[in-house]
């Protein structure tokens, strides 16, 4: 059973309450039927309030949730053929960052995302789903190839942020994540970057210059922690809540300011009850941006990439 | 299109500064003065590397660099300029955008207007193009005491437009880079000015023309993840402190305990990150003669 958040609790005490019923109708051979149907409505409502109108925090929570599908969870459900290519050439292989060449609907595509461990064992093999330099320099590596076969380029954003140890910085951390900004500025290849659980400041940047841009619906994407903010603000880490919602990071929150394309829709409570019908989700509306990006000449690829970026970032000009 | 969704901040009146006349920074060690420890505040002060008393009026007239061990203290944008600079030849540009309060973050507008008062700029970068010994260059200088020269909006933009100038004039990019990193009170928006900045670069590089970064104390986060490590080649100021994440949050995050000097300019040239540490002095001429060879028709003397 998936873990259960607080704010989920009201949900399954209603739940418990419907099986009993069932249980002791069927024990007693009373007809209870009504009474669970009443039950069932009641619950289908809580679930649509609960759900349908979450806190920035609680959102933070479900990205967060240690079962929610990862990149290797949604990569056979989404492609027909996933070769996975590994290396930077230069130092390793950084198992937080996976990437190579998918069958996306019949369409030859690159792939690189981060990936978040499933269990303590999982995650110190991949430090918790935070890239060394390595790994951005595995996935230049494997986008460059993109952009020289002329190939569309899928990238999948999961990282609560890039390492942040001495041997990152040893190994030219900012340097990494650079190269890989002015590379995806620069591709004249599709490039469509989702946003499935945790974009993690910078870390995740270096794999969000996209043509487009998509969050699933419970994903967060921000320039520092929730934790970290609050710590700033208020010296106090236990106002993350606060800072969450200030920081205004949500995919509701960054379609409004002009910097996703779409949100993708999740099952209700989050993308760990049902991956598969996530998975379906993620295919339709990257399909579906794909087939418009595919008719694009490579020039206008580039350009309308850069103009996304520079019209991102409000301001006012004194004359005017 | 912005512009009217969000709402306007409040600003200091600010005087635009004159064109600065160039100063020198003295390149050779002086005899240390002899302090007596009870002088009154404001005047004087101790260098942290050798703990020499300095008058700050000596200080300043040394390029704020110690007179004593060569430390290098930090220095605002438009001190660097004139230190750069042929005299009279900066032209300053785009010094009017102002800045919006897109997520209406608390304390925002608090904080920008005590940043402009500090700072005596409207916004944390200074930009615009001067000529160093004869070599006309397009020049941004981040102001470290504008919020630790975070980047938000008006900086990646301000960055970003300076960069197409550079393009369209066909001359070559210098940025003095000194930052925290993205500027949290603008969130998301903030970030992706790492990706602008990148992206004018990769233009300006696709144009065959020269860019120079310089790592000044302290260049850290989503600067150093973008535009400060983008350059054909890399300059820091010596003790600069250079990274990604900076060395509390290391400390703490990861329980780490940082060797001594680690994340200095020395430390960053030792693993193969910077080209050249050039002490403050120096800067002028080491700029003058990598520019020149990268001229577009210029000779160089008798040709092989
Ligand atoms: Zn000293």
């Amino acid at each position: 059973m998936a873990q259960l958040f607080e704010f989920e609790k009201p949900i399954i005490e209603l739940e418990r309450k419907i099986a009993e019923l069932q249980k002791f109708s069927a024990e007693k051979d009373i007809d209870l039927s009504r009474e669970v149907e009443t039950l069932e409505k009641k619950v289908s409502l809580l679930k649509k309030e609960i759900y349908g109108n979450l806190e920035p925090w609680q959102k933070v929570q479900i990205a967060r949730h240690p079962e929610r599908p990862n990149f290797y969870d949604y990569a056979p459900l989404l492609f027909d053929d996933f070769i996975e290519l590994k290396g930077d050439r230069l130092y390793a292989d950084d198992q937080a960052i996976a990437g190579g060449m998918a069958l996306f609907r019949g369409v030859p595509v690159t792939v690189v995302a981060q990936v978040k461990g499933k269990d303590t064992k999982e995650n110190i093999k991949r430090n918790f789903g935070m890239p060394h330099p390595e790994g951005y320099r595995k996935a230049l590596r494997l986008m460059d190839q993109a952009e020289k076969f002329g190939r569309p380029i899928l990238t999948f954003i999961d990282t609560p942020g890039a390492a942040c140890d001495l041997a990152a910085e040893e190994r030219g951390q900012g340097e990494a994540i650079a190269r890989c900004l002015l590379a995806m500025s620069g591709y004249h290849v599709p490039v469509i970057s989702t946003v499935i659980g945790e974009g993690g400041s910078g870390g995740a940047l270096a794999l969000g210059v996209g043509n487009v841009i998509l969050m699933l619906e419970n994903s967060f994407y921000s320039v520092i922690a929730p934790e970290s903010c609050a710590s700033i603000l208020w010296k106090d880490t236990s106002k993350a809540k606060e800072a969450a919602a200030a920081l205004k990071f949500t995919a509701q929150d960054l379609l409004k300011l002009g910097v996703a394309d779409e949100v993708i829709r999740e099952p209700q409570g989050g993308a760990h009850y049902n991956s598969r019908q996530t998975a379906d989700e993620l295919s339709a509306v990257i399909a579906k941006y794909l087939v418009r990006l595919r008719t694009e000449s490579p020039e206008a690829l580039q350009e309308k990439r850069y103009q996304k970026l520079r019209a991102i970032g409000p301001f006012q000009e004194k004359s005017i | 299109m912005f512009k009217d969704i969000f709402r306007r901040t409040k600003y200091v009146t600010i005087q635009s500064a004159p064109a600065p006349k160039r100063t020198t920074a003295v390149g050779t060690r002086q005899e240390p003065k002899t302090v007596k420890k009870e002088l009154p505040d404001g005047l004087w002060v101790k260098c942290p590397k050798c703990g020499e008393v300095l008058f700050i009026k000596d200080l300043e007239e040394n390029a704020r660099v110690c007179t004593t061990c060569f430390y290098h203290f930090r220095i605002s944008g438009r001190a660097r300029l004139a230190l750069l600079a042929d005299e009279n030849s900066f032209e300053e540009w785009d010094s009017e955008i102002l800045t919006l309060d897109p997520l209406e973050f608390p304390g925002y507008e608090e904080k920008l207007l005590e940043a402009q008062e500090k700072a005596g700029m409207i916004e944390g970068v200074l930009t615009g193009r001067a000529m160093i010994e004869g070599v006309p260059v397009v020049l941004a200088f981040n102001e470290a005491n504008f919020m630790m020269g975070s980047m938000g909006s008006v900086v990646g933009e301000k960055i970003a437009r300076a960069v197409e100038r550079a393009i369209d004039l066909r001359l070559p990019v210098v940025i003095f880079s000194t930052s925290g990193g993205a500027r949290m009170q603008e969130g998301i928006l903030s970030l992706y000015q790492m990706a602008k900045t990148s992206a004018a670069l990769g233009r300006l590089a696709a144009n065959h023309l020269l860019y120079i970064s310089v790592l000044t104390d302290p260049t850290f986060g989503g600067v150093t993840a973008s535009y400060a490590s983008l350059g054909d080649i890399l300059i820091a100021e010596p003790n600069a402190l250079i990274g990604f994440t900076g060395p509390r949050v290391i400390k703490q995050t990861m329980r780490q305990e940082l060797p001594a000097g680690a994340q200095t300019a020395e430390f960053n040239q030792m693993h193969g990150l910077i080209d050249l540490i050039v002490e403050r002095a120096q800067m002028r001429s080491t700029l003058a003669r990598l520019l020149r060879y990268h001229q577009e028709g210029v000779q160089h003397g008798a040709t092989v």
